[in-house]
């Protein structure tokens, strides 16, 4: 596999965690104070650059079988989790993620919250909350990029996917200074589940120890066939509800 | 003990989900090929992917149930 489609996958997962997080910043930042709100994002990113430079090239030591045993279980859970989410979502049985609502409840309770600061932090609520969203939503991109890496032995062109959608998403943010609620987060979301499920279905059983018939050309038809599949139960889902997308949800999910 | 218990939830929320049966199916279906494949020499590539459709279709029908 070329390093392209490693940094496609890598470049719009991390951009959807990127949205979500360019959400808690501005909510931070435009309520309560610029300079702590930087300040915790960049404590933040370099928790989570520190954990990628320990883990990326550790986990690359492993032998390759057991690496892809299992970092193909762990995808293959982990790009379901995605995957049922982006139907329910699709089908209208969970709400889909607003950003503009989200940003809405965290200004609410930026406002709300009493100011108070701790050694060079003006302030610890715009810095704390700065801090947890980015770290929370960088968490999931973090475990993409190690295992996604790691797996191909390119944890640098992993690294390119994700640093270029964290720079493109902070640069329409500064632009727009606002939260960007018209991105297609749940058809990115989708196709994100379907690449992280592809691949963990291929590395977990060849860790398991298969042979792929031709080898890699296998994930070419193994993607088209998740997306179908996924496809295929969206669209059973929809008429089998007998309500509209607007009524109540069954399952009411705001977080990513 | 309570930071240990919320670091351990977290955690298992960030990899496991909204719905562990899933995680429970595809590790036994791990295990059932790795089985075929080295005990009984069957080249079983095709069982994954059918046991993760079936249980993305076993989550979803739950979930839309509940």
């Amino acid at each position: 596999m070329t390093a392209l489609p490693l940094i496609l996958t890598v470049f719009v997962a991390c951009a959807v965690e990127a949205i979500e997080a360019l959400t808690i910043v501005l909510a931070a930042g435009l309520t309560r104070e610029w300079r702590s709100t930087f300040q915790g994002m960049a404590v933040a990113l370099a928790v989570l650059a520190a954990i990628v430079a320990a883990l990326g090239p550790t986990i690359t030591l492993l032998p390759l079988t057991a690496l892809r045993l299992v970092v193909g279980a762990l995808l293959a859970i982990f790009g379901l989790q995605w995957l049922r989410k982006a139907i329910l979502r699709a089908t209208g049985y969970k709400s889909l993620h607003d950003e503009a609502s989200a940003y809405l409840r965290e200004v609410t309770a930026a406002k709300a919250a009493a100011p108070s600061s701790r050694g060079r932090v003006h302030d610890w609520y715009a810095f704390t909350l700065s801090f947890k969203g980015v770290l929370l939503e960088g968490l999931e991109v973090v475990f993409i990029v190690i295992t996604f890496g790691a797996n191909q032995h390119d944890v640098g062109a992993a690294v390119i996917g994700a640093a270029a959608a964290v720079i493109v998403v902070a640069v329409t943010g500064v632009l727009v200074r606002a939260p960007l609620a018209r991105v297609p987060e749940n058809a990115m979301k989708f196709a994100v589940g379907i690449m992280l499920t592809s691949f963990g279905i291929f590395w977990g059983a060849e860790g398991a120890g298969v042979s792929w018939p031709g080898q890699d050309a296998a994930l070419l038809v193994l993607v088209p066939v998740v997306a179908l599949v996924a496809l295929c139960y969206t669209v059973l889902l929809r008429p089998r509800r007998g309500r509209s997308p607007a009524e109540p949800a069954a399952e009411q999910v705001v977080s990513s | 003990m309570s930071r240990l218990r919320s670091i351990g939830a977290f955690w298992y929320d960030f990899v496991v989900g909204d719905d562990w049966r899933v995680a429970v199916v595809v590790v036994a279906v791990l295990a059932l090929t790795a089985v075929l494949v080295h005990a009984a020499g069957v080249n079983a590539w095709w069982l994954l992917p059918v046991f993760v459709f079936a249980a993305l279709g076993w989550s979803l029908r739950r979930a839309t149930r509940s």
